[in-house]
């Protein structure tokens, strides 16, 4: 990237470079390589090597037949190797690219997310990392998604990504992302700053699927504005080995009547670490948001978040964490927190965490099924939430993810 | 046939059936009444083969084979199939998929449609199963599930408490398919073991054996007609003293 945005976020980034996150284990960036690979800019994507593409379609994204996608973006270790769009009124490019295209970007950068967060963000920063830009204009409304890939190539290697997202008044967008790496035995890092900016009325639909391997460490770094009757709709969706993710994504309603809506299915085998918040700020009357955590530990360690702070009349939020500790080891902590400011608001949660009831699995046997089919068929529907308001193209990409990965839990 | 022979069934260590003997034939449709508390519920549980209630004492022989100390599931696939009549919610698991799992897991939707419709549970193959279900829904749902499996012997804990007149109706309609209709008289295999505290259901199901159980015994035999009728003008004394009649005099 070539294009400074400011000197200050400079200066603050230096400033913040030994800074430790506040949650989650502490990694040396020291340990990886952030030299750039040499992947060459790819026209057809889908003349990708094929056990790339295999590892891309493993985490959503798909490049052989692209018609139900409105755009793709996807970058290698710190490379764009390609992005493109089929839909008028879409607009994806590399950050980098839109950094030197508009003028205005300086409003988006380092907005929602600030730079001095930790040494993560200042890194970032500091290196001048690239990243995707996706925006649906004024009033567009998309069917289907963009779908954006972050790869992991290089062994030892951090990938850094900046990512911007804006969805102009009144305007629909869809995005998949799937993050994902080369199998590897050697370690690797990826960090990807997300900043969300949801407009007046726009609707956006962002489904992230996480398929790392069992030595990646990961460091997302999220923040979202949501405008008036805008909608912000997460899914999360990590149920492959991963060493250790942390992030806890902050979202604010800053418009009257905006709604978050925050899905996370989460799965720990032996050996992940994985410590997944969601904020939610409530700043304009009548906000709502519904967080819903499912967590499944086989092995693995979860600590789920969850935090909201209500400061308008009017708004509404729920929390609910359910965990299932399958097996003898593992564990989920879960964390859900309120936080009122005035009387006016209705703030509550609900968290469970057990195994799976006795009572349930007999119940399905009383039917014919065998104990494991019963377990099964319980974990299954565990993970599969019906999420309100997504659209069908997008619940069945997500069940079609959720299935791909259920061996790994049963 | 099911034999059970000198059945004792203890819960969590505590002995709550005693001594029980009872058969039923292939074709026949038999009643158990008795007061709250009395074991009715435990001994279907018995014999459904729910891990905890633990055999003490006794057989249970079902199609011929000793199936004491089968597991509940294999004691389901060898087809005996019971109503909840408190059934858990499991939450992510659809109506549709307790339809499909009774189905011997067969997706077939046209089938589902069919045995939705007919238990009037159209809307509910979508939802989780019994999660903010009525009382009367859940018995709906239980015998539809019934009706998917169908089971040779049927165990039906009290089918009709809680429903209300139109839907008792449909109710017995349900269970007359599962213990008659879909059995031919000529080769009627299908066996039924149903509690009742009403007797409802006997208008829709031809019963010639009931039972009284009191305090984990079963006292009385007789015609389910009349056995109904002593308990209504009488309550349960009648039961408890034929019960008592059969305990050898101390001195
Ligand atoms: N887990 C348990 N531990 C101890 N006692 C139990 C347990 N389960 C059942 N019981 C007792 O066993 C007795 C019989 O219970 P059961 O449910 O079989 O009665 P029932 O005849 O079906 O009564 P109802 O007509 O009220 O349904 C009751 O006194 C009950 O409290
Ligand atoms: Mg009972």
């Amino acid at each position: 990237m070539t294009k400074k945005t400011s000197s200050t976020f400079q200066e603050k980034a230096k400033a913040a470079i030994d800074k430790k996150a506040a949650l989650g284990e502490d990694i040396d960036l020291k340990k990886y390589t952030g030299k750039d690979s040499e992947i060459p800019y790819h026209k057809d994507p889908s003349e990708l090597p094929s056990d790339v593409k295999e590892r891309m379609l493993g985490a959503g994204v798909i490049l052989e037949d692209t018609s139900q996608r409105s755009g793709t973006y996807l970058q290698m270790d710190n490379m764009p190797v390609h992005y493109s769009t089929t839909q008028e009124g879409v607009e994806v490019m590399p950050v980098s690219q839109a950094l030197e295209k508009y003028d205005w970007m300086p409003d988006y950068w380092w907005k929602a997310v600030a730079v001095d967060q930790d040494k993560y963000t200042a890194n970032i920063e500091l290196n001048n990392y690239d990243g995707y830009f996706i925006r649906a204009l004024k009033g567009q409304k998309t069917v289907f998604p963009v779908q954006a890939c972050l790869y992991l190539a290089k062994e030892k290697m951090v990938q850094n990504v900046h990512n911007i997202i804006i969805a102009e008044e009144g305007s629909e967008l869809h995005i998949i992302t799937g993050c994902t790496a080369a199998v590897r035995e050697e370690f690797g890092l990826h960090v990807g700053v997300s900043e969300f900016y949801i407009k007046k009325g726009a609707k956006v639909t962002f489904t992230m699927i996480h398929s790392w391997n069992p030595d990646t460490a990961v460091r997302p770094r999220t923040g979202a504005f949501v405008e008036d009757n805008g909608l912000f709709m997460s899914n999360y969706l990590l149920m492959k080995p991963v060493h250790s993710i942390q992030m806890n994504p902050t979202v604010r309603c800053v418009g009257e009547n905006s709604t978050v809506r925050y899905n996370s299915i989460l799965v720990a085998v032996p050996g992940s670490s994985l410590d997944i918040g969601t904020r939610v700020l409530l700043n304009a009357k009548g906000a709502r948001t519904e967080i819903i955590s499912r967590a499944i530990t086989t092995g693995g360690d979860i600590t789920a978040r969850g935090y909201i702070e209500g400061n308008a009349p009017e708004v509404k939020g729920h929390l609910e964490c359910r965990g299932l500790i399958l097996g003898e080891k593992g564990s989920i902590y879960s964390i859900p927190e309120l936080k009122g400011n005035l009387a006016n608001i209705d703030l509550s949660h609900e968290a469970a965490i057990g195994k799976i009831a006795e009572e349930e699995v007999e119940y399905l046997m009383a039917r014919g099924l065998t104990k494991a089919e019963a377990t099964a068929a319980i974990v299954r529907g565990f993970l599969h939430v019906d999420i309100e308001g997504l659209p069908p193209l997008l619940s069945a990409e997500l069940k079609k993810a959720v299935d791909a990965s259920e061996k790994e839990v049963m | 046939m099911l034999k059970i022979k000198d059945l004792s069934v203890a819960v969590e260590g505590k002995e709550i059936i005693h001594d029980v003997n009872l058969s039923i034939h292939s074709g026949e449709t038999h009643v158990l009444f008795g007061p709250n508390g009395a074991g009715k519920s435990t001994l279907l549980m018995s014999i459904m083969g729910f891990p905890k209630y633990t055999i003490t004492k006794g057989s249970i022989t079902f199609k011929g084979k000793d199936i004491t100390h089968m597991s509940l599931d294999e004691r389901a696939r060898m087809g005996i199939g019971m109503s909840f009549q408190r059934p858990p919610v499991v939450r992510g698991v659809k109506t549709r998929d307790m339809i499909a799992a009774c189905l011997k897991q067969s997706n077939d939707s046209v089938e589902i449609a069919k045995l939705a419709d007919k238990a009037d549970m159209s809307d509910f193959l979508e939802r989780d199963i019994n999660y903010g279900f009525s009382g009367g829904e859940i018995k709906r749902s239980e015998l539809m599930q019934l009706l998917a499996q169908k089971p040779e012997l049927t165990l039906l804990d009290e089918p009709e408490s809680g429903v209300d007149l139109v839907n008792i109706a449909l109710i017995g309609n349900l269970m007359n398919d599962l213990l008659e209709k879909n059995c031919p008289i000529q080769v009627r295999k299908c066996m039924g073991l149903i509690i009742t505290h009403t007797g409802h259901i006997l208008d829709y199901v031809n019963a010639r054996t009931g039972y009284v159980m009191c305090d984990g015994t079963i006292g009385c035999v007789g015609d389910p007609h009349e056995i109904l009728n002593t308990i209504r003008e009488r309550g349960y004394d009648e039961c408890i003293q034929c019960y008592l009649g059969r305990i050898p005099p101390n001195d």
